[in-house]
């Protein structure tokens, strides 16, 4: 592999955001500056919401940056990029065409003639390892022999650059590890169709194992919040420890506040300035209860791998807990605090009553409800006017969520309760949140 | 590598004896389906004027095999005509932003248009067409079992143009496929399902229009084309009760007939185009089509076709790539829209204008008054029909729907019930009405019934199957009674399902009120007081001013009901009700 440093696709200050059905304005990308050249793998990672997927699809072509500019090869982009293939997470093949008619589908559209697309197709097939597929359709085939028929698809058609958007997020961790594995020993060989691959991903360890670079994007909006090098020697080995110092870099790269921005205390902040993590009760309870069986501390790295949880399945449970007080979070590690301490082990209702308190103290939209409620005229307000009060700091898809995030902890806690026939919220009388005016 | 290539078709080599009896029948049944269409088509062009037309045909029995040939033809006909609509349609709607506001709108309204009071417009017009040849009127026919299929059909397209998988989308694009390509690669085969059962179900409803539309009365001539829907018409006229059971025994053989050779084996095949993940449970199976699998012919004829792929493309591709810009210019679209809504809202006014003036010079605003109130009394026979079919068939499609044994017997049955013409009955109707003394007032409503009561069924039928068996067991678990159990598990899960049954049976009742409330036997005529019935005299009579007023009347009552009424139902349904 020779690193030519030549420029396949730039990216200049590309913004993006897209207009709600309400006419508001959804920020999903700021001001993005990126290159990505011949040799490399990128990794573009992040959590949910940090607009990794959008990247790549303006990177494909598929979407028009709403400013700045993707070029390929120094040609501004108006359409499909004509220098990149993509693999889909959800594999996207044509179901009622077979292995090889879906591998030779990019080929036709070339208007290549049959006999010299039939070849090429077979080269794909046998160099991504099919044979004996080609006439099988998609449904008959498992997740991962649907992903290689993904891959042959992509580099059937020698792109420049190979677009991977969670190639490995729907399949099961055998074949993903199996997958990738393969997908690096073609790379490292001779006679990879491709010059450079750029892939998205929100598996910090799978970041590591492939990349050249990551891009940790941040999230509302989207940007780019660090860029690391990996410099390991391939095939890279999971269990040495300077891989395991870049994962716990990501780690703390994704959790920890960002350099230059003070985030406001939980208790003091506002429900848009400090957002709910989107986060069940019983998920970050079970995430305490965890930390507490080992004794009180744990690695973020070796949760999410005895859990086999990516990223987005655990940081919202992270960020959760650490709102509450529950768990202190510090460099890629978790500690729990006294109130977790007495959280766990207590019964029921007492877990109840100590999630109230700390819901209701250290929970921004939590808080802001049960005071609404304490001064309303009987108790009553409709989620309408919660949904008003969001629509100031989220778009209407991500307001509803915080707000069913924050009933989901009110009924947990017994707060308030929710009736979706008559859209109202309603003080829970045990809480003594509300005392009716004895007039 | 290429000697390495397996063929799982290897085993076709090894036949057994079967399948050259497979090759005999699908070879023998091509040609007799092709001296058919031959033998058929030479009958359509016979020469003819509207003063000598025919107002009636031959009621003799040996006619019949022929007339119901020349009636299936004119099925076939309208739904390849409704095909080639749905396509151009659907496919300009889901991809022209600015054509799509005008379209689905439309598509909505003429949903809600009683198809039978076009007939006179449309029978004059294409008569002008073809003078001399009894193609226009052919034609004619063939335009309203058309615009019964046609509509639904666009809208089932459509949708699942609208609603491809967002990755179907993006691969397509990222591959470059043209627009030739896209549309028959990944545009047909993903919305191949919807069309088929949708196409199944237009089929079934435009028996109804068949017979309607071939023995007509327009513009005081009385008309009538050779097929089994004119047939029935004259044996009632006539009041040959045996001929007319003759023809429902026929009409029964060929619902089955068309049913078990061409619906069943193409939604089996259909299957092949399913997007999920997973085969379905229960994927429809045909003889048919394992017949033709088995047999070489098929194949034998899809090779060279399958060689025209390659050139087709090329000769194709300058219709260009299946691409729209990222860049355009914010002004320029702006100014576009603007003109199109400005062009657009000219041409409405306008036409408002003109019909508007041409009722007050006509016939005055009195006669819409009028109309409406007619209006009501159609819709009140409408009410009871749905009202009555709920109360019925509710709890019997629930019954069936429950049991898997009756339902795999009844859903053909029901099927069969549900495209069977209702029209074919009403001789029969008609003559217990005469000989009882009863009012086609109250008679309507089971006329209107006949053919309407059966989307109700096996909407309910489908839904009560597909209530998950985790929930049943729960509630056998729970031992509810009786009513709890309707109150709280059958009746919630089947709602979806009975309201798209109930906005169907509306609609249909609509239509059959234009047949149903006026209706003659063995030359006695009775008649209701409606809407329906204004619409049929108007037409009879050649009086456009009421044709048009009927027609408009009753279309605002049919878009009303559905929006105040069957669309809330609806939102209720997806919000509470649904069982994903």
């Amino acid at each position: 592999m020779t690193i030519d440093h030549e420029v396949l696709v730039s990216v200049e200050h590309l913004s993006k955001s897209f207009t709600g059905a309400a006419g508001d304005t959804l920020h999903v990308l700021d001001d993005i500056n990126l290159e990505l050249r011949a040799g490399e793998i990128v990794a573009l990672l992040g959590r949910s919401g940090s607009g990794k997927s959008t990247l790549l699809r303006t990177i494909a072509g598929l979407i028009s940056p709403t400013s700045g500019s993707v070029r390929y090869r120094g040609t501004e982009l108006n359409g499909a990029n004509p220098g990149t293939a993509m693999v889909f997470q959800t594999f996207a093949l044509m179901p009622w065409l077979t292995v090889q008619d879906n591998v030779e589908l990019g080929l036709a559209a070339r208007g290549i003639s049959p006999a010299a697309r039939r070849t090429r197709a077979l080269d794909a097939i046998d160099l991504i390892g099919l044979d004996g597929f080609e006439s099988a359709y998609p449904k008959e085939l498992s997740g991962g022999m649907r992903q290689r028929v993904g891959f042959a698809r992509a580099l059937v058609l020698e792109p420049d650059l190979l677009l991977m958007d969670e190639p490995f997020s729907a399949l099961d961790v055998l074949t993903a590890e199996n997958l990738r594995t393969e997908l690096m020993t073609l790379w490292t060989g001779h006679n990879f169709p491709t010059q450079a691959i750029c892939l998205v991903t929100h598996n910090i360890e799978e970041a590591v194992l492939l990349a050249d670079r990551v891009i940790v994007l941040g999230a509302n909006p989207g940007h780019i919040r660090a860029e690391v090098p990996v410099e390991l020697d391939r095939p890279r080995d999971r269990r040495s420890t300077s891989f395991s110092v870049l994962v716990d870099k990501l780690y703390e790269l994704l959790t920890g506040a960002e350099p230059g921005i003070t985030e406001p205390e939980p208790t003091e902040a506002t429900p848009t300035t400090r957002p709910l993590p989107n986060a069940t009760v019983g998920g970050l309870a079970g995430l305490v209860e965890i930390v507490y069986a080992r004794g009180g501390h744990a690695d973020m790295p070796d949760i999410a791998n005895d859990l086999n949880f990516e990223i987005d399945d655990l940081l919202p449970l992270v960020d959760a807990a650490a709102m509450l007080d529950l768990l202190h979070v510090s460099a890629g590690n978790l500690e729990l605090t006294a109130v977790g301490a007495e959280f766990t082990p207590a019964d029921i209702q007492t877990s109840k009553q100590i999630f109230a308190a700390q819901a209701r103290s250290r929970a921004p939209l939590v808080r802001t409800i049960c005071r609404a409620l304490g001064a309303s005229a009987d108790g009553n307000l409709r989620a309408g006017f919660f949904l008003d009060l969001l629509a100031r700091g989220f778009g209407p898809e991500d307001a509803r969520q915080q707000l069913d995030t924050a009933i989901d902890w009110g009924r947990y806690g017994e707060l308030f309760d929710y009736d979706t026939d008559t859209d109202e919220i309603t003080a829970d009388p045990a809480a003594g949140l509300f005392t009716p005016a004895s007039a | 590598m290429t000697s390495m290539r397996t063929f799982p078709a290897q085993g076709a080599l090894v036949r057994s004896p079967r399948n050259w009896a497979a090759d005999v029948a699908v070879f023998v049944g091509a040609a007799a389906l092709l001296w058919l269409v031959v033998h058929l088509i030479s009958g359509a062009n016979a020469p003819w004027t509207v003063e000598h037309a025919p107002s009636t045909v031959s009621t003799d029995p040996a006619n019949l095999p022929y007339y119901a040939a020349r009636s299936l033809l004119r099925m076939f006909a309208a739904l390849a005509l409704s095909l080639v609509f749905t396509f151009v349609y659907a496919t300009a709607a889901a991809r022209l932003r600015r054509a799509e506001k005008v379209l689905i709108p439309l598509l909505d309204i003429l949903q809600s248009v009683p198809i039978l009071g076009f007939l006179s417009i449309t029978i004059t017009g294409f008569i002008a067409l073809f003078p001399g040849s009894e193609l226009g009127l052919e034609c004619a026919s063939i335009f309203a079992i058309f615009t019964s299929q046609a509509w639904n059909m666009a809208f089932a397209f459509y949708y699942s143009l609208i609603s491809q998988p967002r990755e179907l989308d993006e691969a397509s694009r990222l591959l470059r496929l043209t627009r030739w390509q896209r549309f028959w690669r990944v545009d047909v085969p993903s919305g191949m399902i919807p069309l088929v059962w949708n196409g199944m179900m237009s089929f079934g409803g435009g028996w109804f229009f068949l017979t309607a539309s071939e023995a007509l009365n327009v513009n005081n001539h009385q008309f009538a084309l050779p097929g089994i829907g004119a047939y029935v018409a004259a044996a009632s006229d006539a009041g040959e009760l045996s001929n007319v059971l003759l023809a429902i025994a026929l009409m029964i053989v060929m619902v089955i007939g068309v049913n078990v050779l061409f619906w069943r084996p193409l939604t089996a095949w259909a299957e092949r185009f399913r997007v999920e993940e997973s085969e379905s449970a229960e994927a429809p199976r045909s003889l048919t089509l394992d017949l033709l699998r088995r047999s070489r012919i098929p194949r034998a004829v899809g090779l060279p076709l399958g060689r025209l792929v390659h050139p087709m493309d090329r000769v194709m591709a300058p219709f260009g790539v299946a691409e729209h810009p990222l860049r355009s210019s914010v002004a320029r679209r702006r100014a576009g829209d603007w003109l199109f809504g400005l062009t657009l809202g000219m041409a409405i006014g306008y036409g408002a204008y003109r019909v508007i003036r041409y009722i007050g010079e006509s016939v005055g605003f009195g006669e819409v008054g009028h109309a409406f109130l007619l209006g009501l009394a159609t819709f009140g026979r409408v009410a009871v029909v749905v009202v009555i079919a709920t109360l019925i068939w509710v709890p019997i499609g629930v019954w069936i729907g429950l049991n898997p044994k009756i339902s795999r017997l009844a859903q053909p049955v029901v099927q069969v019930l549900a495209s069977f013409p209702a029209n074919f009955l009403f001789p029969l109707f008609t003559a217990l009405l005469l000989a009882t003394g009863v009012s086609l007032n109250i008679g309507g409503i089971v006329l209107m019934a006949l053919g309407s009561q059966w989307y109700i069924l096996f909407n309910v039928i489908a839904g009560a199957s597909a209530i998950p068996n985790d929930l049943r067991e729960a509630a056998a678990n729970l031992q509810l009674p009786r009513k709890l159990w309707w109150r709280k598990l059958i009746l919630p899960a089947i709602f979806p399902s009975y309201v798209t049954g109930g906005i169907t049976a509306a609609g249909g009742a609509w239509n059959a009120s234009i047949v149903a409330e006026i209706v003659t036997y063995n030359g006695t005529t009775l008649t209701a007081t409606g809407l329906g019935a204004y619409i049929k005299d108007a037409t009879s009579e050649g009086n456009s001013a009421h044709t048009l007023i009927g027609v408009i009347v009753m279309s605002f009552y049919v878009v009303a009901m559905n929006r105040f009424f069957w669309r809330r139902l609806y939102a209720i349904s997806e919000r509470r009700f649904s069982l994903s």
